[in-house]
């Protein structure tokens, strides 16, 4: 199984039915891939839609009907659709039950860098604030390292979201909490040690006894 | 609110003009007045938005161009153009929050001095910004922004002006319909006075100046 599906596979079993949940841009939308069918919940895409459903086949796109990323979806029945002031009030409300989005950087203090390299990349935060601010429930979905280097730091060396911490962050290797202030390893993926996990990672983790592997369909 | 053709509503925009855009990567932006502001070469625009879309998409045709001197906008990452003129100088960027943006314009159109937010608190958005405590929480002050122009695209419009949007085409169309001295409007279909019930218009035909005709 590739990184991205181990990511986007675990993160799907935090979703449940009724929530109102925010996929970013790459591995998170995905995450809706892997919800099991039956289970209803409520996408929302920041450019002003509330049931955002799969691509659209060949040649049914409409040019009015596109993702925050202004690529043509489908909505679900029962969808909406509105302005950003409203989209946006949904986020920053308390309203937005759990948001999905990539890391460059998650830090011990559970602090999130994802929008900008300083002199390299600079794309703008887009809703990436405003989510990680708002949100009731914040998971990252990143890799766990770039080019042979942890990004599970000590501190963020990169410009931050927001200060507000994160709750849960999944990689290909370890699903990591952050719900009780210190970054707690809560399982590791099927092939992976916890002995692999803290090796891969520059911040330092705390062990409960007896970490179990991720449940995602594979034997470990 | 009068109709106009495509050619005069752009000569109405000066050199150096601030100019709200609706639009999200393009979806919702009004091509033929960005296509008529590229090909009249203004300059020097300050061009207030969510993006700049991609390049010969949207506000990405005006970046091409170099119609835009300054841009206040969220995001610029599926833009490689501007990334590029930002980097040597040639087009100031203001990147603001998208949440953020939405109300400083939305303040504006509403009378209000601005909205406080919780976003942005302790990052490299609050530069310059006032920060107020409100109940023992952080806030930054982000004022009210408006413009000269705002360049709409609705889905319909009745002879009158009354609005109605498609799907994501809406995004930041009606609350900058609020926000400009001037609202130019390209509707993908006119229609007869009484044909949108009235349940269903989202920017009263007051707020809109100019409709561009059909040809």
């Amino acid at each position: 199984m590739d990184p991205q599906t181990i990511i986007a596979k675990r993160i799907a079993q935090e979703l449940g039915a009724g929530m109102l949940v925010n996929l970013g841009i790459g591995i998170p939308t995905q995450v809706a891939n892997y919800v099991p069918s039956g289970i209803h919940i409520y996408f929302q895409s920041e450019n002003g839609l509330i049931g955002t459903g799969p691509i659209p086949e060949q040649g049914m796109s409409e040019r009015y009907l596109t993702d925050a990323a202004g690529q043509p979806v489908s909505a679900l029945p029962g969808a909406c659709t509105f302005d950003s002031a409203m989209s946006f009030g949904l986020i920053r409300g308390g309203h937005l039950d759990v948001t999905v989005l990539g890391g460059l950087q998650v830090d011990e203090l559970g602090q999130l860098a994802n929008w900008m390299i300083p002199g390299k990349m600079v794309p703008g935060m887009g809703g990436a604030m405003d989510l990680v601010t708002g949100a009731k429930r914040v998971i990252v979905a990143m890799q766990h390292s770039a080019k042979g280097k942890s990004k599970i730091v000590k501190r963020c060396t990169l410009p931050l979201t927001s200060l507000r911490r994160i709750d849960l962050l999944v990689t290909e290797l370890a699903v990591i909490s952050f719900a009780e202030g210190v970054p707690t390893l809560l399982e590791t993926a099927p092939d992976v040690s916890v002995h692999d996990v803290l090796e891969a990672t520059e911040a330092e983790l705390r062990v409960p006894a007896g970490v179990p592997h991720m449940n995602i369909g594979v034997a470990p | 609110m009068k109709t106009i053709a495509l050619e005069q509503a752009v000569e109405l925009i000066p050199d150096g003009a601030s100019v709200m855009v609706g639009g999200f990567m393009g979806v919702g932006t009004p091509e033929r007045l960005m296509d008529e502001l590229a090909r009249q070469g203004k300059r020097d625009l300050t061009v207030i938005a969510n993006d700049t879309a991609a390049p010969g998409r949207g506000i990405g045709k005006l970046i091409s161009a170099d119609v835009v001197g300054r841009a206040i906008v969220s995001h610029i990452g599926l833009n490689p153009e501007t990334q590029k003129k930002m980097i040597a100088g040639e087009i100031n960027v203001d990147l603001v929050p998208q949440g953020t943006l939405i109300e400083r314009i939305r303040s504006a159109g509403f009378g209000l001095g601005g909205v406080l937010t919780p976003t942005g608190v302790g990052t490299v958005a609050e530069e310059g910004k006032r920060q107020m405590e409100v109940d023992g929480k952080a806030y930054l002050l982000e004022t009210a922004l408006d413009a000269d122009f705002a360049l709409v695209e609705a889905f319909l419009s009745d002879y009158y002006g009354n609005l109605v949007y498609a799907l994501t085409s809406r995004n930041f169309n009606p609350v900058i319909a609020m926000a400009a001295k001037t609202v130019i409007v390209d509707a993908a279909h006119i229609v007869p006075v009484g044909m949108i019930s009235p349940d269903h218009v989202v920017t009263p035909a007051v707020l809109v100046d100019y409709l561009i005709a059909h040809e």
